[in-house]
């Protein structure tokens, strides 16, 4: 997925030329072209948007100021059509071509010690030519897993879609660090790797649910286990368990991530 | 003085903005007469490293209507568009009403609230 596009910008323009918006047109298309993921300057000067939207009055669009401009009708019917064409015109995102669900560093709290980076098998961290700790691949984080964050000893990761604190920003309390750390605390006495955990207690969770007779049985036995196993390993969702790879693969992983952690944190030449 | 310009997030790609209150908002926005910008998603913006963040983190105070004010000041940061946390006020419409909400929009003068250190001590700042 391309993240190297602007979204589109337009102007909600009402100056010159136009007629004003009632209340209700100007709340109704500002809903319409958010939900298809413009950016939208409300405001008497456009200033450099280059694309503007308006009531027009008589030829006002063809002349003058506005002839330099891509001018689009707030008419609902046309609205959403003449917006997906000007998108295309200048080369904007595309609406929803994009990932609501990726890691973002406080670095006022960060102490570079890629727990992260070593525990996460996707390879969403990496460091930047200082060895600084830096999110990498935003696309390979996996939707609704905020696991990263619970590892981390400073909760210094924020998911902002997250649905509780302080993962989605909230402020940072005492209570929240203690949490934190007795968990980094619980995967050490597991043996310090978490996913070989995970995947053996899904693989005998499969091995026994093969041998139940009732599939439907079997089944809600196996949501069940998964839930709970989801509340165990820190909100993990069941399908990022379901879908964690094989142990060789997962060991494979887990030691590329630690030789790239191993590598940032040790000394500079 | 100039009222501090503002941004409003319609925080388009979840439900963690509670719809009655970011509707509410943006409807008395639009009522108001001010000016501002409106993003479908802070986040997007910032996961796209959107030019339009840099304009509005350099362009002076600035109020914003969007989330926890430390998630507004780390996703600007990582689109390379520190905010200017002496110019800034972020207004979380996660758990404000919208009365206050809205009046803290518009109140021309500025409040910062953005988290300027770590609001508990770092583990390698106590050591």
């Amino acid at each position: 997925m391309s993240l190297t596009e602007s979204t589109l910008r337009v102007a909600l323009y009402e100056g010159p030329g136009t007629r004003a918006l009632s209340q209700e047109t100007r709340f109704e298309t500002l809903k319409q072209l958010l939900s298809q993921g413009c950016s939208v300057r409300r405001a008497a000067d456009p200033g450099d948007v280059s694309v503007w939207i308006g009531d027009w009055a008589g030829d006002f669009e063809e002349q003058g100021e506005a002839a330099a401009h891509t001018c689009i009708s707030v008419a609902p019917e046309h609205l959403p059509e003449a917006v997906e064409a000007s998108r295309k015109s200048v080369a904007a995102a595309p609406a929803g071509q994009w990932k609501p669900w990726f890691p973002v560093i406080d670095y006022d709290r960060c102490t570079n010690c890629m727990q992260c980076l070593s525990f996460c098998l996707f390879g969403v961290y990496g460091v930047d030519g200082d060895r600084k700790l830096q999110v990498q691949n935003q696309d390979n984080c996996k939707t609704n897993c905020p696991a990263c964050s619970r590892v981390c000893p400073e909760a210094a990761i924020l998911f902002p879609k997250y649905k509780a604190g302080p993962i989605n920003g909230d402020v940072v309390s005492d209570a929240d660090l203690q949490r934190e750390k007795m968990k980094v605390d619980i995967s050490a006495l597991l043996g310090g790797d978490v996913y070989s955990l995970l995947r053996e207690r899904t693989a005998k969770a499969q091995s026994r649910f093969s041998k139940e007779r009732d599939a439907d049985k079997a089944l809600a036995e196996r949501q069940k286990c998964l839930t709970k196993l989801a509340a165990l390993s820190a909100d993990i969702p069941p399908e990022v368990l379901a879908s964690l790879p094989s142990p060789d693969e997962i060991a494979r992983r887990a030691a590329e991530a630690a030789a790239k952690a191993q590598a940032a944190l040790a000394p500079k030449d | 003085m100039a009222h501090p310009r503002i941004l409003y997030c319609h925080c388009q790609y979840a439900q963690v903005l509670p719809k009655e209150v970011k509707e509410e908002v943006l409807k008395k926005l639009c009522a108001s007469g001010v000016d501002f910008e409106a993003v479908a998603d802070l986040c997007e913006l910032s996961a796209r490293r959107d030019p339009l963040l840099k304009e509005l983190s350099e362009g002076g105070p600035l109020k914003i209507a969007a989330c926890f004010p430390r998630a507004v000041k780390w996703l600007f940061a990582a689109a390379g568009a520190p905010l200017d946390a002496s110019n800034t006020q972020v207004t979380n419409l996660r758990v404000e009403h919208v009365e206050p909400a809205f009046a803290a929009l518009l109140d021309p003068s500025l409040s910062p609230n953005l988290p300027a250190v770590a609001t508990t001590t770092p583990s390698h700042v106590a050591h």
